[in-house]
């Protein structure tokens, strides 16, 4: 908004930023979320050890908040990921425990590319085919999702006859995280400055293209600041995850799987974990895509004016197809993340998912009545949800009182979004 | 201009909704550099006869012809291969989006790599914002926090920006005040004398009479008549509108 920004001199500054209300409240939620907690269990909240478990714990959820972000802005719903989840982590560690070592024999190095890519593609199979009957046949995404989500879980027991499958490949277990799956201390130092480096040259090419078109661009010092924050964001989550130490009854494994020699007074330390890598990986392109592309464009155009768009040109019902079928894709990412991360396939696998990641999505600030939404927010919000679960955890909330509380949070948050949307006019 | 091969020939074009023949064999024409007004009650069918030509609503029977071959246009994209623009009354726009991305919608610029290039669109935007409407500086807001006035020269610019050959106005001074609709007045003379074609609907008598070449009256779905605006009084329309009464003259 161009009101004027008279009150307080803090709302020009972050203006000027270019970083806007809602993202600042979000961040400041999670900020005072986590200092509470550490508060309240007396430094054991902050840690590098529970910051490197609970970035992992968000990593499968989140990455299926992105996709929702794209169906719920066009106005869908997807109750079916959950599920989804199970059946793709079902069916992909019976390959590889089941099929692959057949074929290639046990152990084969390419069983980990084989199963990761199967997850993908039947995802995106399974969302394709909800997003045609819900686009071509017209049948509400509710029911089609709801469909979805009794059929997957009924499908998943088909599998193994409920058989829980394990254990699963050893290379596909490093993709869940945990004590192998990390990058090392040097790669994740690597990653952290490459990353920075990116960073700081989108923002600095994005500035150039704006002062090119002659356009009104953010003072220096504004851009500074932001690239102050980006840079020392990554490289600060990088050196607390590199403060984490493995510990001493995983060293012997650890230092062989790094080809570093085991003496006496050896410390190894963790780094920043594989299923991170794979969030922040699908993030950006996340961002991309809903930014940058046309496809991103026209699932905005379409939740914000369905009619206007098929006007423009957009063919809507294919364009339905598409989401649900990227939805179905992250979901066969997650659904690698969460079964790697346990090691080991059994039925329950992704219970209620379908509510955690659109929770994430909402609370990450996507309008449930479609145009609005944005791929940070639903992480964020991904992370927020985490952390009150893992904060409540730590505390010694009672799991049903954690329900209760996270219930709460997310009408709360709702509103707020609801009365924060009504001030700004958006 | 009789004897020339029209722009756009509608041949007896119907569609029916749900058993109701929203448009019964309709057949109109339209040549380049003419403005031919659509006139009618709220359901006469004007709007549903124009939709079969920009691609919204499928015909179920009929025929168009621009530039006397024989057209296909099943949807919006097919329309806009024809370069046929259209505003329409409810202005399309997407209101959670600018104003350089709804003139685009559809139509994005793109960068080598195929990337959406928000500032290169952004100033285009500017360019012809700046001769449409000098007053316009909200660029960077969604088109829902602009006035309607500001929202009807986004539309105006997304159908002219893109070289139409056949323009079509669906009540485009609706929401406008006087100087604006001045403004579209302007507008649709000097689209005129470039030689566009141009289809008014309109509810208003005079805005016709003095902007149109041609009127057509539409009552209950079915062509009441065209005639020169030149050789009818206000009158003579409001009789064809109200009582579906052709006037005694001769049909052009």
């Amino acid at each position: 908004m161009n009101s004027p920004t008279t009150n307080g001199s803090a709302k020009t500054f972050f203006n000027k930023l270019g970083i806007d209300l809602r993202l600042l409240g979000m961040i400041g939620a999670l900020v005072i979320l986590c200092v509470m907690f550490d508060l309240i269990t007396g430094g054991r909240f902050l840690t590098p050890r529970n910051l490197f478990n609970l970035s992992v714990q968000t990593a499968s959820v989140a990455v299926m908040a992105t996709g929702m972000v794209f169906v719920i802005v066009t106005r869908n719903i997807d109750l079916s990921v959950g599920s989804m989840l199970g059946f793709i982590g079902m069916t992909v560690g019976a390959l590889q425990v089941y099929y692959f070592p057949d074929i290639v024999g046990l152990g084969h190095w390419s069983i980990w590319i084989m199963a990761s890519i199967a997850a993908i593609i039947m995802g995106a199979a399974l969302g394709a085919v909800q997003g045609w009957v819900v686009g071509y046949l017209t049948v509400p995404a509710f029911i089609v999702t709801l469909a979805g989500l009794l059929i997957y879980r009924g499908a998943m027991w088909w599998v193994t006859q409920g058989q829980t499958v394990a254990p699963l490949d050893p290379t596909f277990r490093l993709l869940g995280g945990g004590a192998d799956g990390t990058l090392g201390e040097t790669l994740s130092w690597g990653f952290g400055i490459v990353a920075s480096l990116i960073a700081v040259g989108l923002i600095l090419a994005s500035r150039r293209r704006k002062a090119n078109h002659g356009f009104t661009v953010k003072p220096m010092w504004a851009e500074g600041i932001l690239i102050a924050l980006a840079a020392g964001l990554v490289l600060g989550y990088v050196y607390i995850m590199n403060s984490y130490k493995i510990a001493k009854g995983a060293l012997p494994r650890i230092a062989e799987a790094r080809g570093i020699e085991l003496t006496e007074g050896l410390t190894l330390y963790h780094g920043v974990a594989i299923p991170v890598i794979i969030l922040l990986v699908v993030t950006i392109g996340m961002t991309l895509i809903s930014t940058r592309t046309r496809f991103g464009r026209y699932v905005y155009a379409t939740g914000g004016n369905p009619e206007a768009a098929e006007l423009s040109g957009i063919n809507t019902r294919l364009l339905t197809v598409k989401v649900f079928a990227l939805m179905g894709a992250l979901t066969g990412i997650s659904a690698i993340i969460a079964s790697a991360r346990l090691g080991a396939v059994d039925v329950g696998l992704g219970t209620l998912d379908e509510l955690r990641v659109i929770a994430a999505a909402v609370i990450g600030g996507t309008a449930l009545a479609g145009g609005f939404g944005t791929i940070y927010g639903a992480v964020i919000g991904a992370l927020i949800m985490q952390t009150l679960q893992s904060g409540m955890a730590s505390v010694g909330v009672d799991a049903p009182l954690q329900s209760i509380v996270v219930g709460l949070v997310l009408v709360f948050a709702v509103y707020i979004d609801i009365v924060y949307r009504r001030k700004t006019g958006a | 201009m009789t004897n020339k091969t029209p722009l756009v020939e509608l041949r007896n074009m119907s569609i029916a909704f749900g058993g109701v023949r929203a448009v019964d064999d309709v057949s109109l024409d339209l040549h380049a550099g003419e403005v031919v007004g659509l006139l009618g009650h709220n359901g006469a069918g004007k709007s549903t006869l124009i939709k079969m030509l920009s691609g919204a609503y499928n015909a179920d029977s009929g025929e168009i012809y621009i530039n006397g071959e024989k057209a296909e246009i099943r949807n919006p994209r097919d329309a806009r291969r024809y370069n046929i623009e259209t505003i329409y009354q409810t202005l399309a726009l997407a209101d959670n989006l600018d104003a350089a991305s709804n003139l685009f919608l559809g139509r994005e610029l793109v960068t080598g790599m195929g990337l959406v290039d928000d500032d290169a669109m952004e100033a285009e935007a500017r360019q012809i914002m700046q001769r449409l409407n000098p007053n316009f500086q909200k660029f960077s807001d969604p088109v829902s926090a602009l006035s309607g006035g500001q929202r009807q020269s986004v539309a105006i610019a997304r159908a002219v920006y893109f070289d139409a050959k056949i323009l079509i106005m669906d009540e485009p001074t609706a929401a406008l005040g006087p100087h604006e609709t001045q403004m579209v007045s302007e507008l649709i003379q000097k689209l005129k004398a470039d030689g566009i074609g141009i289809f008014l609907i309109s509810h208003d008598i005079h805005d016709v009479m003095t902007l149109c070449d041609r009127a057509s009256v539409m009552k209950n779905g079915k062509m009441v008549g065209t005639v020169d605006v030149d050789s009818v009084t206000d009158d003579d329309l409001l009789g064809m509108i109200i009582l579906g009464k052709h006037p005694h003259q001769k049909e052009v």
